[in-house]
């Protein structure tokens, strides 16, 4: 299958005073032609860094190991003005949209500023596609809203404006970082409303970057769980989330307390998530597993197809076999 | 319902605070029972934060009645040992672990502060009850000796929770205390709630804007909006039959596998 | 020196200081502590007395014994120079410390109790900005008799809204912070809280900006010494001398102006140097990356 996006083997280390730390490593993820994709871990895991380095917005010093695909384009080689090409079609929104808007400018200067510079769009035309993109969003008053500022607006207006804009590029893939973290529980279903919408009008791709696996499972066709920088398991969302093969999917899961009843323990990861630099060799999670052998602290599993999708561990037919036993 | 036979342990009654022209929270009456928990339920605005500096006297309320442990503490304490009775008997976790501890201070340090603000214990006495807090919250001696930035921040959410414990109150707001955790410390967070309030007897105040937490934690909810309380009842009941439309909003708003998200297209300036 | 270990053993909870002052702050250190020394060791380094006047020596050139030579009066520059160092050092010193400590009892205050004496704190510092320190010293050196002391003390008065104004503000944003709120609830005093949680936590901004003070202090020291205002003669000071020097200068005997001059530069430039590299880590010297929050609830 041949996507929009291709990732393979893409490894990450940033420079350190004392000495390089891996953030990603062997990272392989592809995202098909208007699926939606989400890519799920706790802290340290590597998933903000993964969407980073697809537009290549990394810290200095960065070294990059692996193939990033775009459309068919490596991004590892693109400097300059086909760089920034790449970034203006491959937009990113964030979980704080008031970071990434000048609070002393209106919503209309956000919108059209781009459209005037590179599409060099008359005002009059800019604003008239900068309202049509806030009416896709489901902002009805448009013209209103293009006079306003930044703080006039609340946080989940704020990111469908986001959205909006991330459409005037007419892009094929969009990345969210984590667009609804910040948001109160009815907002998040909003935008998720929108962007939902939007993949299906427009035959956009998402890779879409949660902490929350309900989340990824609801909006997602496939869902990548991260772990120490390393994809644990990759396979449709529904699936992954009912029937994990992964131990470290299985344990998010069972950790997660549950609306519909009252667990009379939830089931505890010991210890810590680990970031990449941190963890043992072997298997990432082999710490922190319930089902390690010795295997698992020699042999560094790599994600290999299974089923519908792939996992990264030794035990995974073993364990299958198991709980279906 | 033996619980609503006892004497509640807080009592909140009429309470209402206004910022300038703005009403944060309008006529708020809520209890809770020794060694119960309850959760206030809400989104941002919904004034729940602020219910819960006007217990603990962070903030003053505007109108209406505070009574915890039977002591009305709806004005500021007048005495240096009137403020550290209601500190013995209320006590508050925040939400984010990396500013609730100071950074130059270990945890074993911090824990001793309060022992030693609140008990006449002898310092080997003080080391041995640090020890037990330690022991309830799942911290090693290690962890006790480190200073914060050493520790994961669910290890520092235990510390505060520990600190808190620390003067043996009878009541304990959680004020979005497990927010910030990913998702497999906080489980251990709650187990460890959980534990503590079997062990101890300590009621909860449970603040959180997150369903399925609140549903793992508190035995009753109450629902919060612009201010007010909209709906209350048992948690299994609010959340299972959720009797007001906004209750029934929040419920479905919920993301699970197959959730459609929907839009309401309300229009908010 | 005592400001810069105390910010040493302060920034212990996070990275290093050593890594933070970088070859050019550890540089400035070191000039520093060489002056303290100096100063400290000064009268066993020169048999000569500082004040011992000996005419026939004015303007002399460096002899055995004199390596830098005579002032215009015939006095030994070397030892008037280790001398002076004492009292240039000694008088910035008093200065920063009364300052800091009238300044951050004033701002602690001030952002502690809020409302009222928060307003009229802040109403006082801005009408104390308005008097240059120079000035003011001048005006007390006038009304009191030159001196010392009198400068030292109207230097501290004038340095104080600068102080103030930092540390109030620094001590509002933390104690807003929930580990302060944390003790509150647990009725903690106010002044247990300030002293042992407070305070101590704003001691790297503190030492950062008392080291900053230390370059100002000595160089308006300097300035009121040169008018003659601050130390008397025959007692030496750089200030003193630099002014002192003036006539050799017009006859073409520099040395005492320039050798007194360059060590109040070279101290002003390591105490600048030694306080930006203590101020610049300043923002980012939380002990841990601030990690986001989830969905904030918070009404």
């Amino acid at each position: 299958m041949s996507g929009i996006l291709e990732i393979s083997r893409l490894t990450v280390t940033l420079p350190t005073p004392d000495r390089p730390k891996p953030v990603l490593s062997d990272v392989s993820l592809s995202i098909a032609e208007g699926q939606a994709v989400g890519l799920v871990g706790e802290s340290g895991s590597g998933k903000s860094m993964t969407a980073r380095s697809i537009v290549r917005l990394l810290p200095p010093g960065a070294r990059v190991e692996g193939a990033i695909r775009y459309q068919g384009t490596d991004v590892g080689g693109l400097r300059g003005a086909a760089l920034r090409e790449l970034r203006a079609g491959v937009p990113m929104i964030f979980q704080d949209p008031r970071a990434h808007i000048n609070p002393v400018r209106t919503i209309g200067d956000f919108l059209t500023e781009a459209l005037r510079i590179r599409g060099r769009v008359g005002r009059r035309q800019a604003e008239q596609r900068a309202v049509r993109v806030l009416g896709e969003v489901g902002i009805a008053d448009g013209g209103r809203r293009l006079r306003q500022y930044p703080h006039e607006l609340s946080g989940g207006l704020l990111q469908r404006v986001m959205i909006a804009a991330t459409l005037l590029a007419e892009p094929k893939l969009l990345l969210a970082d984590e667009p609804t973290t910040a948001l109160d529980v009815t907002t998040q279903a909003e935008v998720m409303a929108v962007l939902d919408e939007l993949r299906r009008e427009r035959g956009l791709a998402m890779l879409f970057i949660t902490h929350d696996l309900e989340l990824a499972a609801a909006v997602c066709d496939r869902t990548a769980v991260m772990y120490a920088g390393r994809v644990m398991e990759v396979r449709a969302s529904a699936a992954l989330h009912d029937d994990p093969l992964h131990p470290y999917t299985a344990a998010l899961t069972a950790a997660r307390p549950s609306l519909e009843r009252r667990a009379d323990r939830l089931a505890t990861i010991p210890g810590r998530p680990l970031s990449a630099f941190e963890a043992p060799d072997g298997c990432v999670f082999c710490e922190r597993c319930p089902h390690v052998r010795e295997g698992c602290r020699t042999r560094r599993p790599e994600l290999r197809p299974m089923s519908d999708g792939e996992v990264a561990c030794l035990r995974a037919e073993e364990l299958q076999a198991a709980s279906h036993g | 319902m033996a619980e609503q036979i006892k004497e509640p342990i807080l009592e909140l009654a009429g309470l209402r605070k206004t910022f300038g022209e703005a009403v944060a929270v309008d006529d708020v009456s809520l209890t809770l029972p020794p060694a119960g928990a309850v959760a206030i339920v809400g989104e941002s605005g919904s004034g729940k934060t602020t219910v819960a500096r006007m217990i603990v006297g962070l903030e003053r309320p505007t109108a209406g009645r505070i009574t915890a442990c039977g002591r009305d503490r709806s004005a500021p304490p007048r005495s240096a040992r009137e403020r550290r009775r209601r500190g013995g008997e209320v006590q508050i976790v925040f939400q984010d672990p990396y500013s609730s501890l100071d950074p130059r201070q270990s945890p074993g340090a911090a824990v001793e502060e309060i022992l030693r603000l609140h008990t006449s214990l002898s310092a080997p006495r003080r080391r041995e009850r640090v020890a037990e807090l330690a022991d309830l919250v799942g911290l090693s001696d290690r962890h006790m000796a480190a200073l914060p930035s050493a520790l994961s921040g669910g290890q520092r959410q235990r510390v505060a929770i520990a600190r808190a414990l620390a003067a043996e109150p009878r009541i304990l707001i959680l004020d979005e205390s497990v927010a910030a955790l990913d998702v497999s410390i906080q489980a251990q967070v709650l187990n460890v709630l959980a534990d503590v309030r079997e062990r101890t007897g300590v009621a909860y105040l449970f603040i959180s804007h997150d369903l399925a937490v609140v549903r793992q934690i508190a035995d009753d909810i109450v629902v919060m909006r612009h201010g007010s309380i909209v709906e209350r009842g048992p948690a299994a009941r609010v959340l299972d039959e959720p009797g007001h439309p906004y209750t029934r909003l929040l419920r479905a708003s919920v993301p699970r596998p197959g959730w459609r998200p929907t839009r309401k297209e309300q229009e908010k300036a | 020196m005592t400001v810069v270990s105390a910010t040493l053993r302060a920034g212990r909870g996070g990275r290093g200081e050593r890594g933070r002052l970088g070859a050019l702050g550890m540089a400035a250190a070191g000039v520093i502590v060489l002056a303290v020394v100096l100063a400290a060791v000064g009268p066993i380094l020169t048999t000569a007395d500082p004040n011992a006047s000996d005419i026939t020596h004015a303007y002399g050139a460096p002899a055995a014994g004199h390596p830098l030579g005579f002032d215009g009066q015939g006095r030994d520059l070397l030892s008037r120079l280790l001398t002076g160092a004492r009292t240039s050092l000694l008088g910035p010193l008093w200065i920063v410390t009364l300052s800091m400590a009238a300044g951050i009892a004033v701002a602690i205050t001030a952002a502690w109790v809020g409302g009222w004496l928060d307003s009229v704190v802040s109403a006082v510092l801005e009408v104390m900005f308005a008097f240059p320190g120079v000035l003011l010293a001048m005006l007390v050196a006038a009304v009191f008799g030159p001196g010392l002391n009198a400068a030292v003390l109207a230097l501290a008065v004038a340095y104080i809204p600068y102080i103030a104004r930092l540390v109030r503000s620094a001590a509002l944003a933390e104690r807003r912070k929930p580990y302060i709120q944390a003790l509150e609830v647990q009725g903690a005093s106010a002044l247990s809280i300030c002293v042992r949680h407070l305070v101590p936590n704003l001691l790297p901004i503190i030492a950062a900006q008392a080291t900053l003070f230390f370059s100002y202090a000595m160089v308006d020291l300097a300035i009121v010494s040169f008018f003659g205002l601050g130390v008397q003669p025959p007692d030496a000071d750089w200030g003193t001398m630099v002014g002192g020097g003036q006539s050799g200068v017009l006859q073409g005997y520099p040395a005492e102006s320039l050798l007194a001059g360059g060590c109040i530069v070279v101290l002003v430039v390591a105490f600048n140097l030694l306080g930006e590299r203590l101020s610049e880590g300043r923002p980012t010297s939380r002990p841990w990356p601030w990690r986001r929050t989830r969905a904030v609830g918070a009404a």
